[in-house]
């Protein structure tokens, strides 16, 4: 009876602690989910057009490497802020470059898509490893600078309820900010708009889509290609805007997480972005449990446990997740399927 | 004589498309090498890669020393290679080796250390099944799930991994560290480590790690699991109508897979590295894929791409050293080996070859159950 009564207790104790630190964890939230949150919108892009693509990890960590690269070697000749700028423009352009290395290898020459995306993996690995070693890590020069966070007024960031809330997408840095944005565009060009009733044609029906006069190449080209650019973007975030500094490897696994967020999102933006926030509450929480732990039982048990299980915390939820979703959504039915052109065999 | 001819032949039609497929990949790895030579302080060098690949051959091959090295770097190589590879031949994509290969070695690390006052006949052998036990735990768990809930390997392997890094990392922390040392490390293993052949170590885990390319041979061509297993990576659905068990095959391909992965790392740990410290890395992960694609999945072919591989690990240090190219740019060509494999259209026009089509036809199977779609069928 006891064992019971302790139990909810400390489930009680939990949730209050959980409400407690919610003004501690919706500040980092947006920005730890940014890069999730644009891998995913690259996923969907992808594949609603049907192209799967597992490269979104090594386009993310090559953006990532030339945004670093471009803002180090600008830094003194054009200043630090357009340095930065032009290191998220080369970040996008790469970002794009490798999408339609991608659609390329996917589309033309429709080489199995899942090989593609590991061979990207693998090179962005290798290019960026390489060129860290031989360019960046020689030269023992400083890093290539933050772009600054905006931050709201005292005045609004201390109302009540509505102060938080406005703090965690608002107080932010640029690009994770522009999330939201591109978001909501993402959202409403899918289901609203020419481009996108033509996108969710290829990705179920490529053959009843050429019959009516979509090019079903082109469409798989531009759509790969866009969503390479955000993956870019994440990239340029990562060395950019959160910490300033390359390392190789950097990316660990978020472009993984982010087709767990899209899966998760059942393909659709506001739901991939839904998803990417889930993985970044789990990562906030790991942050924030080990900074502020509380009194009693309760905190002598999350005392115990170690740092590492919070940290592999959301590796194992991406896990838990996928296998409790994914049997129960559709993917795009001409997902991973190379399309071949009548009479082009 | 003509019967040698058409040996010939055949080996030919098989293997020209890796074999031009390495050669494209080290002449545009040339390139990078040159134009990347522009950044450094000796500036533009046009021979570079000449010197580069020179040193690399010679850090291989070119003494006692470096053979010995190649075959030990592509001992882990071959069982990884076959783990990839006995995956892709049930249309499964284990991208999951580097975590199998880690808790291989962390499991015959601490039993090996436990054992390590037993006599070697004993010590050895037990470490090596916690090492095969361990892997293939860690196998199993994607399988199980990829084979109930349709979630796709290629997504939890990956996790797993990451996750493997971070609980491997806690266990050596706060488990088995042992005492006496400035950081945080398993013990001595002592008795437990690989018997060594030849001077220079080459171990025992060699000639074990090309006994499994027969045995794991063996299991595709002459059993009824094999069978089974090459139906299912072909078309689950046709096995099912066939009576076979999709899911028990998946579960089990995974957990075999995991097992070879596993024993990788129990050879690694017991031949070469000795004892499990955080922060030691696993580059097998991303070789074994390129060494069972180059291998095409076939055993036999694996451990030909295995030793190559091995000896591009082994000799790439000298190289670096007398050359100051990156050792990375051994990644940049496997990652060039894969990518003239997968669109082998470049080998074609490039060479004007004609050969059997290099792309393993199970992987179709791995892209058909993305996100646990059902197999589209004739969803054109």
């Amino acid at each position: 009876m006891d064992a019971i009564a302790t139990f909810f207790r400390l489930i009680w104790e939990l949730g209050v602690y959980l409400f407690t630190v919610v003004p501690d964890l919706l500040p980092i939230i947006l920005a730890l989910a940014t890069p999730l949150a644009l891998g995913a919108l690259c996923g969907v892009l992808n594949e609603r057009s049907g192209v799967v693509n597992i490269g979104i990890e090594g386009i993310m960590l090559m953006a990532a490497f030339f945004a670093y690269l471009t803002g180090f070697a600008l830094h003194s000749a054009v200043g630090p802020g357009a340095s930065i700028a032009l290191g998220i423009l080369v970040a996008i352009i790469v970002g794009g470059l490798l999408g339609l290395a991608h659609a390329w290898l996917t589309v033309s020459v429709r080489a199995d898509q899942i090989i593609a995306g590991t061979m990207m993996n693998i090179a962005a690995f290798g290019v960026t490893g390489y060129l860290n070693r031989l360019i960046i890590t020689p030269s023992g020069l400083g890093g290539a600078g933050v772009i600054a966070p905006f931050h709201l007024p005292d005045a609004v960031a201390n109302l009540p309820i509505a102060g938080p809330v406005l703090v965690m997408f608002f107080d932010q840095g640029p690009i994770a900010m522009s999330v939201l944005f591109i978001v909501i565009a993402l959202q409403f060009a899918l289901f609203r708009t020419r481009w996108g009733l033509r996108t969710r044609a290829v990705g179920e029906h490529p053959k009843a889509a050429d019959t009516v006069g979509i090019d079903v190449y082109r469409q798989r080209y531009l759509n790969v290609i866009l969503g390479c650019g955000l993956a870019g973007l994440a990239g340029a975030f990562l060395t950019l805007e959160s910490t300033g500094s390359f390392q190789n490897g950097m990316t660990n696994g978020r472009g993984f997480i982010a087709l767990a967020a899209m899966i998760f999102g059942r393909w659709t933006p506001i739901g991939a972005f839904a998803g990417a926030l889930l993985f970044g509450t789990a990562t906030a929480l790991g942050v924030v449990v080990s900074i502020r732990v509380p009194e009693g039982d309760l905190g002598n048990i999350m005392r115990s446990i170690p740092s590492n299980w919070y940290a592999a915390l959301p590796y194992l939820m991406t896990i838990v997740i996928l296998a409790g979703v994914v049997g129960r959504s559709t993917p795009p039915a001409a997902d991973g399927v190379a399309y071949v052109k009548e009479g082009k065999g | 004589m003509s019967r040698l001819r058409q040996a010939a032949r055949r080996i030919w039609r098989v293997a020209s498309i890796p074999l031009l497929a390495i050669v494209l990949a080290f002449i545009v790895a040339a390139f990078v090498i040159v134009i990347s030579s522009v950044f450094t302080s000796t500036g533009l060098d046009v021979f570079l890669p000449l010197g580069a690949y020179g040193s690399l051959l010679a850090g291989a091959f070119g003494s006692g020393t470096g053979i010995v090295n190649t075959l030990v770097a592509a001992a882990p190589l071959i069982l990884g290679g076959l783990a990839v590879g006995l995956g892709f031949k049930a249309g499964l994509f284990n991208i999951g080796v580097a975590g199998q290969f880690l808790v291989g070695a962390f499991a015959a690390a601490v039993v090996g250390a436990r054992l390590a006052d037993s006599p070697t006949v004993l010590a050895a052998p037990a470490a090596m099944v916690a090492g095969a036990l361990g892997g293939a735990a860690f196998g199993f768990i994607p399988g199980f799930l990829k084979a109930r809930t349709g979630a796709h390997e290629v997504v939890t392997t990956i996790m797993l991994n990451n996750a493997a890094v971070l609980l491997l990392t806690w266990a050596v922390n706060d488990l088995v560290r042992a005492p006496g040392f400035s950081f945080p490390r398993t013990g001595e293993i002592g008795n437990s480590a690989l018997p060594v052949l030849l001077p220079r170590n080459l171990h025992l885990g060699i000639p074990l790690a090309v006994l499994f390319v027969f045995a794991v041979r063996w299991l595709l061509d002459r059993t009824t699991i094999g069978f089974e297993i090459r139906t299912v990576g072909q078309n689950p659905n046709a096995a099912r109508y066939a009576g076979m068990r999709p899911v028990f095959v998946t579960t089990l391909t995974m957990t075999l897979s995991g097992l070879l992965a596993g024993i990788a790392g129990a050879i690694q740990m017991l031949g070469v590295i000795g004892f499990y410290a955080p922060g030691i890395t696993a580059s097998v992960g991303f070789d074994s894929i390129a060494v069972a694609l180059l291998g095409r999945s076939d055993p036999i072919g694996i451990l030909f791409a295995a030793i190559l591989f091995g000896a591009f690990r082994a000799g790439a240090p000298l190289m670096q050293i007398e050359t100051s190219v990156p050792i990375e740019i051994i990644d940049i060509i496997q990652a060039l080996v894969i990518l003239f494999l997968a669109a082998d259209l470049i080998v074609r026009r490039v060479f004007r070859v004609r050969s059997t089509k290099p792309v393993i036809s199970e992987l179709a199977t791995v892209a058909r159950t993305w996100a646990g779609g059902t197999p589209p069928g004739g969803a054109t």
